[in-house]
C-alpha cells in the first residue's frame, strides 16, 4: 500500500498482553488433543454407567470388530476432507463391491485371494471414475458423488438381481468375524483368569515398538538441535500408552484372541499415519486443502492427488463392502446403508476442520470409536435407537461447533 | 468557499491496521462538474470514494463529508445513494443471469401491490436506455453484453435512483476507444443535465479531454487540486503532480554485479482467460541478467502480473503463443514445475490467497515448493526441514519463536519472508517478485529491499514488479515500463526518472486497442 505507513514494529507474533501464557497453552492442547480427553470422558462415562460392562473382555472385542468397516471408511474419508472434498458415496459403493465379490466368490466360486484383489481393483476403478469427475472436470465432489450415491446403489442392485447373495468361504467369514489362532496356547492371569499368550507377546513387542519409535524421533529431534519435551513428561507419556494398550490387549486376551480385522486395521492405521505425516504425498494433501491456489503454484500437482484420493477412497470402501459382507455372511441390497455419513461424522469428531487442510488419521478413528462407544454404551443401557441417534447428531454437532469456537478465540486473540 | 460545491470532504483519515491509508484529504466538488481523481496506485483514490459511499461507515474514519450543504454520516451504501450518491465499481456488479431491466431495478424493484410489476420494469428501463444511448432490449440478459454495454447498464442504474453524485472508478479501464469515447459523450451529456461526476481515472488525455479540475492524491494525501481551464494543465504537469519528488533514504545502499543472459522472452502474447479475444500481454521482450535487480512498471491493469505468471509455468491465460530462452537455449515450461526446474521462481503478489497455506506452520511452507529436495523415495526427512526452515529464518530475520509458527498469525513483512524462503530453497535463478512490499511497513520493507539486494548478490536475476515508482527507482538496475498488454519504454537506472516512467506507463497507442 502506501510507502509512508507509519514505522510501527512488526507484532504480528507478539502474544496478546490481555492472556496470559499457561492461557494459551491450554486452549493450544485443548484443541489438538481435546478430542482424546472428550473420548476418555466418554469411555470412563460409559464404564460406570454399565457397572464396567462396557470394559468386559467380550465387549470390547465386540465394539472393535463391529466398528472396524466405518473405521477404514473413516481413514479414507478424512483424506478427502483434508483435502477439502467429501465422499457421500462410499455406502454405495460398499455395498457394490460386497454385491461384486459376492457374486465371484458364491457365484463363481472364484478362489478367495483373487475375488478379493479383483473386488479391490473394482473399487479402484469406481473410484478413479469419480476422482476424474472431480479433479480433472471439476465439478464439486458433493454433487459428483452424490450421484455416486445413486449410480452405485444401483449397480448393487443390478449385480445382486435384488436379492442377498451367500454364503461367504469361510476364509473371508474369519477375516471379518474370526480372531488369530493361539499359537501359543493360554496363560493364568490369576484373578482374570486364562488369556492368550500369543495375544500378550503381540501387545508387549507394540509396547516396545511405540516406545521405540517414539525415543528414537526425540533423539533425532535433539541431534537436530530442536526443542524435545521434557524427559519426565516424555515418560509420563509413554506410560500412559503402554497403560492403554496392555489394558486393550489382556482384555482381548482373556475373550478370545486378536481379531483378525483389529490386525488389518491397526496395519492401516500405522501405514496411513506415516503416509499422512511423512510422505511427500500427505504432505501435498494438507497444502492442498490449506490453499488450493497457493498449492497450485508451488508445483504441485493438486488434480493428480486429488484424483488418487478418490481411487484410495474406492479401495478402501472395497474393503470394507469385502469385510460387512462377510460379517454378515451375505452381500445385501441395503448393505452400507448410512455408513458416509458414520465415516464423515467420524472425520468431522476427530477434528477435522469443515474448510479442509487440518485433520489426522488418529483422529479420524478417535472419533469413529467415538460413536462406536456411544452406540454400544447406551445399547448396552437399553437406550431405544432414536434416543442414540439423537445423542450422536448431537455429538457431531458439538464437536463441529467447539472446533469452530477454538478457531475464533484463537483468531481473536491475534 | 464558495457556495457552489455539491461535495466539500474535510480532514478525511482512514486508517487500516498498520497502515494509514488516508491522512488529512480534502475535496471539493463543485456543482455540476466533471472532477477527476488522480494518483498512483495505492494512493487512497479508491479508500476515499468508499468512505464518500458509505462503504466504510461513518465512524470508521475521521473527518467530515458535507454533502449538498447537510453534514452527512452515512452508515452504508445504500444510505449514501438515498442521499443520490452513487458509485460504480471498477469490476461491474451486473449479475449476469438477470435481464438488463432486473439489473438497473435491483434492489429498487417496480412494485405493484407487493409483486413486481413487469411492464413498469422493462417500459422504465427502455427510457433508461434511451437516455444513456443504449441500444439493447431491457429483457436481454447481462452476460450476453459486451463490457462496454455492461458499463452503461450501471450508469442507467445509477440514473434509476435519481443521482446528483456519480462516482466512476477507472470506468475506461476494461473498454476500447470506440467505447470509451461514447462513455465519455454520455458524462459530458450527463454533466448538462446538471448531475455531478468525480471519475477516477489512470488515463490522463482522458482527463485531459473531459475534466473541469482534478485532484491529485499521493501516499494517502492531498497534493493539490487543478482548475483545468484556468491553470492550462498538461499532462506532464499531473504526473509530476502524482509521483512527488520524495526520494528518500528507505533504500539499501547496493552496486550490482550484472553478469550474462539468463532469461529472454521474446514475443510473449497471452489472452484473457475469460475474454479470450482480449489480449492481456502483447508481444512482449524482455530480457534479465545474472545479478541484475530489473524493475517491471505499470499501472492497474497493464499486464505485469498475467506477464509474470504466464511466464511461470502458464499460471495465467489462454492461448499464449512466444518463447523463453534460458541461458541462451529455448526451453518449454508448460507447467508450475517445469518452471521450479528450470530455476524460475515467482513470489504472487497476493500472499494470503496465492502464497502462503495460513493455517500451517512456517517450517511446512518454506519447504512447500522444494519438497522434493527434502525427501528420499517419497519420504520427507523431517528434521531435515526444520533446520533449512531454522535457517531461513535466521538468515531472513523472520521475527517468530519457532519455525511451527503458524504463517497466518505473523505480520505481513514477515509472511513476505516466508514467501521469499520458500522460493529460495528452490534454489532458482530467476525471481519474480510481484509486488514484494504491498501491505508491509516501512522497517520491514528496508529488510526485504536488503533480501533482494542479496539475492542478486548471489548470481540470480531478479524481477521485482512493483506500483510505487519510488521503490523500483530505489532498487533496480533497470525498469521496463508496461501499459495495456505491451512493454512500452525500458530505461535503466541513470536515465530512469518517475517522470519519464509515468509517460510509459500512460502511453495508450491508437492501433492497441482492445478487442
Amino acid at each position: 500500500m502506501s510507502s509512508v505507513a507509519p514505522a510501527r514494529s512488526d507484532q504480528g507474533e507478539a502474544p496478546a498482553p490481555s492472556r496470559g501464557v499457561a492461557d494459551r497453552i491450554f486452549s493450544l492442547n485443548l484443541r489438538q488433543n481435546g478430542i482424546y480427553v472428550a473420548f476418555a470422558l466418554i469411555v470412563a462415562l460409559f464404564a460406570i454407567l454399565t457397572h464396567g460392562d462396557l470394559l468386559s473382555p467380550e465387549n470390547m472385542s465386540n465394539v472393535l470388530v463391529q466398528n472396524s468397516y466405518i473405521l477404514i471408511l473413516a481413514i479414507g474419508m478424512i483424506l478427502i476432507i483434508i483435502a477439502g472434498h467429501i465422499d457421500l458415496s462410499v455406502g454405495s459403493v460398499v455395498a457394490a463391491c460386497g454385491a461384486i465379490s459376492a457374486v465371484l466368490m458364491v457365484n463363481h466360486h472364484m478362489a478367495w485371494p483373487l475375488a478379493v484383489v479383483l473386488t479391490l481393483i473394482a473399487g479402484a476403478i469406481i473410484g478413479a471414475w469419480q476422482g476424474y469427475w472431480i479433479a480433472y472436470f471439476e465439478i464439486p465432489a458433493f454433487i459428483v458423488t452424490l450421484a455416486g450415491m445413486l449410480v452405485f446403489r444401483a449397480l448393487t442392485l443390478t449385480v445382486l438381481g435384488n436379492q442377498g447373495i451367500g454364503p461367504f468361504p469361510d476364509q473371508v467369514r474369519t477375516l471379518a468375524n474370526g480372531f488369530l489362532p493361539g499359537y501359543f496356547g493360554n496363560v493364568g492371569l490369576g484373578a482374570l483368569g486364562g488369556a492368550d499368550l500369543f495375544t500378550l507377546l503381540v501387545g508387549v513387542i507394540a509396547v516396545v515398538g511405540i516406545v521405540g519409535t517414539q525415543w528414537r524421533a526425540r533423539q533425532g529431534r535433539a541431534g537436530y538441535g530442536q526443542k524435545v519435551e521434557a524427559l519426565p513428561l516424555f515418560i509420563v507419556k509413554m506410560a500412559l500408552a503402554a497403560l492403554v494398550v496392555m489394558f486393550i490387549v489382556i482384555q482381548l486376551a482373556r475373550f478370545k484372541n486378536l481379531p483378525v480385522v483389529l490386525v488389518v486395521l491397526t496395519v492401516l492405521v500405522l501405514a496411513y499415519t506415516l503416509v499422512t505425516t511423512r510422505a511427500v504425498f500427505g504432505r501435498h494433501i494438507y497444502a492442498i486443502g490449506g490453499n488450493l491456489q497457493a498449492a497450485r503454484l508451488s508445483g504441485i500437482k493438486t488434480k493428480s492427488v486429488v484424483f488418487w484420493l478418490f481411487v484410495n477412497m474406492g479401495v478402501l470402501a472395497a474393503l470394507a463392502g469385502i469385510i460387512f459382507a462377510g460379517r454378515l455372511n451375505q452381500a445385501g441390497p441395503t448393505a452400507g446403508t448410512n455408513f458416509e455419513l458414520d465415516s464423515i461424522a467420524a472425520a468431522f469428531i476427530g477434528g477435522a476442520a469443515v474448510q479442509g487442510g487440518v485433520g489426522k488419521v488418529v483422529g479420524a478413528i478417535t472419533g469413529g470409536l467415538i460413536m462406536a462407544v456411544i452406540n454400544n454404551g447406551m445399547s448396552l443401557l437399553g437406550a431405544p435407537s432414536e434416543r442414540v441417534m439423537l445423542i450422536k447428531g448431537l455429538v457431531l454437532l458439538a464437536a463441529v461447533a467447539f472446533d469452530i469456537w477454538t478457531k475464533r478465540r484463537a483468531g481473536a486473540s491475534r | 468557499m464558495t457556495d457552489d460545491a455539491i461535495l466539500r470532504m474535510s480532514g478525511i483519515t482512514k486508517t487500516f491496521p498498520g497502515v494509514k491509508a488516508l491522512q488529512d484529504v480534502n475535496l471539493v466538488v463543485r456543482r455540476g462538474e466533471i472532477h477527476a481523481i488522480c494518483g498512483e496506485n495505492g494512493a487512497g483514490k479508491s479508500t476515499l470514494m468508499k468512505v464518500l459511499s458509505g462503504v466504510y461507515p461513518h465512524g470508521s474514519y475521521q473527518g467530515d463529508i458535507h454533502f449538498d450543504g447537510e453534514l452527512c454520516r452515512f452508515s452504508g451504501i445504500r444510505d449514501s445513494e438515498k442521499h443520490g450518491i452513487v458509485i460504480i465499481h471498477q469490476e461491474l456488479a451486473l449479475s449476469p443471469y438477470l435481464s438488463i431491466a432486473e439489473n438497473i431495478f435491483l434492489g429498487n424493484e417496480r412494485v405493484h401491490r407487493g409483486l413486481i410489476d413487469w411492464n413498469k420494469t422493462n417500459a422504465d428501463a427502455a427510457d433508461l436506455l434511451a437516455r444513456v444511448g443504449l441500444d439493447e432490449n431491457p429483457v436481454t440478459p447481462a452476460m450476453d453484453l459486451g463490457v462496454g454495454k455492461q458499463q452503461l447498464v450501471e450508469i442507467a442504474k445509477a440514473l434509476s435512483k435519481d443521482v446528483k453524485l456519480l462516482i466512476l472508478d477507472e470506468p475506461t479501464a476494461a473498454l476500447n476507444d470506440a467505447d470509451s469515447a461514447h462513455l465519455l459523450d454520455l458524462l459530458r451529456g450527463l454533466r448538462d443535465e446538471g448531475i455531478t461526476c468525480v471519475i477516477i481515472s489512470h488515463k490522463l488525455n482522458e482527463i485531459k479531454a473531459i475534466a473541469d479540475s482534478t485532484t491529485i492524491l499521493r501516499d494517502g494525501r492531498t497534493i493539490e487540486t487543478l482548475d483545468m481551464e484556468k491553470d492550462l494543465v498538461t499532462e506532464d504537469r499531473i504526473i509530476s503532480g502524482m509521483v512527488g519528488r520524495d526520494l528518500e533514504h528507505r533504500y539499501p545502499e547496493h552496486e550490482s554485479n550484472v553478469g550474462e543472459e539468463v532469461l529472454r522472452i521474446e514475443d510473449w502474447t497471452v489472452r484473457s482467460p475469460t475474454q479470450h479475444e482480449r489480449l492481456v500481454v502483447s508481444g512482449a521482450n524482455l530480457t534479465l541478467r545474472r545479478g541484475e535487480i530489473v524493475g517491471l512498471a505499470g499501472l492497474m491493469g497493464a499486464g505485469r502480473t498475467e506477464l509474470a505468471m504466464s511466464v511461470f509455468g502458464r499460471s495465467y491465460g489462454v492461448g499464449i503463443t512466444g518463447r523463453i530462452y534460458k541461458d541462451g537455449k529455448e526451453i518449454r515450461v508448460k507447467s508450475v514445475r517445469d518452471a521450479i526446474r528450470n530455476g524460475i521462481a515467482y513470489a504472487t503478489e497476493d500472499r494470503k490467497r496465492y502464497g502462503l497455506n495460513l493455517i500451517d506452520d512456517i517450517k511446512r511452507n518454506v519447504s512447500t515448493a522444494g519438497l522434493r529436495k527434502l525427501a528420499r523415495r517419497g519420504w520427507v526427512n523431517e528434521n531435515e526441514e526444520a533446520h533449512v526452515a531454522e535457517r531461513y529464518r535466521k538468515s531472513m530475520n523472520i521475527k517468530a519463536p519457532t519455525v511451527a509458527a503458524v504463517t497466518g498469525k505473523l505480520s505481513g513483512g514477515n509472511q513476505q519472508k516466508v514467501v521469499l524462503s520458500k522460493w529460495m530453497f528452490t534454489d532458482p535463478d530467476v525471481l519474480i517478485l510481484d509486488e514484494p512490499t504491498r501491505g508491509i511497513d516501512v522497517g520491514a520493507k528496508y529488510e526485504i529491499y536488503s533480501i533482494i539486494n542479496e539475492m542478486a548478490d548471489q548470481g540470480k536475476a531478479v524481477l521485482v514488479i512493483s506500483s510505487e515508482l519510488p521503490e523500483l527507482l530505489g532498487i533496480c538496475d533497470r525498469i521496463y515500463a508496461m501499459s495495456a498488454g505491451r512493454i512500452t519504454g525500458e530505461v535503466s537506472r541513470e536515465e530512469a526518472t518517475p517522470e519519464r516512467l509515468m509517460q510509459y506507463m500512460t502511453r495508450y497507442d491508437e492501433e492497441q486497442v482492445v478487442s
